[in-house]
């Protein structure tokens, strides 16, 4: 069936059977390889992306739920050369050992902070516990998620990407 | 003139004497309601206290599911302090650590007893019945002594409670005095000699300590438990307490056996895993005796009663077809389906039944099915729909808190898990997909109010307790709703 929906701020169309997971759709139709297959269970939280601003597990989300909605992927947070907030204070806090959890790290957060720009530690660490990551960088994770949370929050308006979804 | 004066003196009269009788009745109701202070007295040593008694003393905690009111999620165990959002406004729990000035380091043994009989503070004040002491006070001497010495050998924390939001005259505690006149019957457990010893331990335990119909029963306007429907269904932090009486809405009719396993465990084969409050019920009962869960299992099956031959027999067929689903399915233990690896399952012709919603049909079929058909056995996936006692209840209510918040697994540990669909799920959606598993899974009529009860859900304004599936130590947390 075809599907309409928005990606990082662009409409696309995609063919696709309806029980397809999101997370094929991003990495295999639309080439966005940010979000990661960690468990295809929904337990893991590397395929994390937002849908219409809040958090979604991309492996069980099947496309159907999709018509019509805007989903933001970590691309759509920055670029290489543009990092967003979230992006840059990920960067700068060195928050990534092999990374491959770290989109979907980002994108939990990016969702917390968009709703509640004044979440406090227990709020972050809260929402992070669906995320894990195998690697220990938890400390530098929660440290970047602050940093981000600080940039957004006080330079929102020399920031254009630091709303997305 | 004279007349006029009369009448107005015998008006004065008349008002002098009914202040008077109102005078004599309150004074009487002060004096009814009026308990005494006990005495002060020094922290007991925790070394006083017989290791074996403080050992039973954990267990009947357990079993009262003290904790789950007395923590703050995150908080030191016993140190008060939960906000508790009642009808009629938010009462704080207490601090039940042995700190002599915040907690109850100084009240004796009596002042203990009288409490949990009572409902009285060390002070001679009321106290509020979400502290349920309408089950309490069934709690013997013996049990008492054992808590009493459990609590005194925790480790004290300096923690006030803060200050209740209660309107008056709600706020001043004499009126508690007037709700304990209508409503509390103060006294022990008395066993029936009639019945077997198992069937009145199991009654001791669940009408006692276990404080089941404190959420298992519909309460009236002033928050009592309604005593002639005790146990038909109440409801608590949100989530649905489904009637455990003769109306349980279990497509499986629980047996004694079952219900111990469900008690022993947190879930069941034929009736899915224990979730919301119930989860640190059953996290609880852990450290209980087999016996004693056993005897819980025996009492509340007697209490369900004998199910009719109809009941037995559909429930028997579910059961067999869904062993039969399981069996075809061909998933071998630990190696279940994932959902981004399979294509969804279309569902097994069980009931005849289509659910009469299309778009529910195809996101039970995309987002559902791949769990909740797989084959995978419980409590790691999902409970088919046709043996879920939430399909077959009044509302639907525990669903929508599943679907939207999902079940957080238990921290470093082994449990059940659900992710949370919130996101994916639009309100219309999930109202679709609620019409759906009604019309397929259950022979009820449908629900009303779905839209109403979705968005509330989502929003906050039906406030839903999540617990993770461990949820000991962590109390409510609200991971999910927007508040």
């Amino acid at each position: 069936m075809a599907i309409d929906l928005t990606v990082n701020g662009t409409p696309q169309r995609v063919e696709a059977d309806p029980d397809t997971p999101l997370l094929y759709v991003l990495r295999d139709d639309l080439g966005l390889n940010g979000a990661k297959f960690g468990c295809g269970l929904g337990q893991c939280g590397a395929c994390t992306v937002m849908v219409d601003g809040r958090a979604v597990l991309s492996c069980v989300t099947p496309v159907l739920l999709m018509q019509g909605r805007a989903v933001t992927t970590v691309e759509g947070l920055g670029t290489a050369e543009a990092p967003g907030p979230m992006q840059r204070a990920f960067i700068e806090e060195q928050a990534a050992q092999c990374g491959y959890c770290i989109p979907g790290m980002m994108m939990r957060a990016q969702a917390l902070l968009q709703e509640r720009p004044d979440a406090d530690d227990a709020a972050i660490r809260r929402a992070l516990e669906f995320n894990l990551c195998r690697c220990g960088t938890h400390m530098r994770i929660l440290r970047a998620i602050r940093r981000a949370a600080d940039t957004m929050r006080h330079a929102e308006t020399a920031a254009p990407n630091g709303r997305a979804g | 003139m004279g007349r006029r004066k009369t009448r107005r003196n015998s008006i004065g009269r008349g008002l002098i004497g009914g202040a008077a009788v109102i005078l004599a009745l309150g004074a009487g109701a002060v004096a009814w309601a009026w308990e005494s202070a006990i005495p002060p007295q020094p922290r007991p040593a925790a070394e006083s206290f017989p290791a074996e008694l403080v050992a039973e003393g954990a267990r009947l905690a357990a079993v009262g599911n003290c904790i789950a009111c007395h923590t703050v999620p995150g908080g030191r165990s016993f140190a008060g302090g939960l906000a508790l959002p009642t009808p009629f406004g938010t009462i704080h729990s207490t601090n039940i650590t042995p700190d002599e000035d915040t907690g109850i380091g100084r009240w004796s043994e009596a002042a203990f007893t009288r409490a949990m009989r009572r409902g009285v503070d060390r002070d001679g004040r009321h106290l509020y019945p979400a502290f349920p002491y309408d089950h309490y006070t069934r709690v013997s001497d013996a049990d008492n002594r054992a808590l009493y010495a459990y609590l005194m050998t925790r480790t004290p924390v300096r923690a006030e409670a803060p200050a209740n939001h209660l309107p008056f005259p709600l706020n001043i505690r004499m009126a508690v005095a007037g709700w304990k006149l209508l409503y509390f019957r103060e006294g022990a457990f008395t066993p029936d000699p009639a019945k077997p010893e198992v069937w009145n331990r199991g009654a001791y335990l669940a009408e006692g300590l276990g404080h089941c119909g404190a959420c298992h029963s519909p309460r009236n306007a002033l928050g009592a438990v309604d005593k002639d429907r005790a146990w038909a269904g109440g409801e608590a932090e949100g989530w649905t307490a489904y009637p455990i009486d003769q109306d349980s809405p279990a497509p499986v009719p629980w047996t004694a056996d079952s219900l111990t396993f469900y008690l022993r465990h947190g879930w069941h084969p034929a009736h899915g895993v224990s979730r919301g409050p119930m989860a640190e019920v059953t996290g609880n009962l852990v450290g209980l005796p087999d016996a004693d869960v056993a005897a819980i299992g025996a009492y509340v099956a007697d209490r369900m009663g004998p199910p009719s031959a109809e009941r037995l027999r559909r429930g028997e067929d579910l059961r067999a077809l869904v062993s039969r689903r399981t069996a075809d399915a061909g998933a071998p233990p630990g190696a279940g389906p994932t959902a981004a690896d399979s294509q969804a399952r279309p569902p097994a012709a069980d009931s005849g039944r289509t659910g009469g919603d299309e778009r529910g049909e195809a996101i039970y079929r995309t987002a559902c099915a791949t769990c909740h058909e797989s084959g995978r056995p419980l409590p790691f996936g999902g409970l088919p729909f046709a043996l879920s006692t939430a399909v077959n209840a009044a509302n639907p209510q525990n669903i929508v808190n599943v679907t939207l918040f999902g079940l957080p697994p238990g921290d470093g540990t082994v449990s059940a898990v659900m992710p949370a669909f919130g996101g994916a799920l639009t309100d219309a959606d999930m109202v679709a997909l609620l019409r759906y598993l009604r019309g397929r899974f259950s022979d009820q009529p449908p629900w009303d109010g779905l839209e109403r009860l979705v968005a509330d859900t989502r929003s906050g304004a039906h406030h839903v307790a999540v617990r993770p599936a461990d949820g000991i130590e962590r109390a409510p947390q609200n991971v999910g709703a927007a508040d």
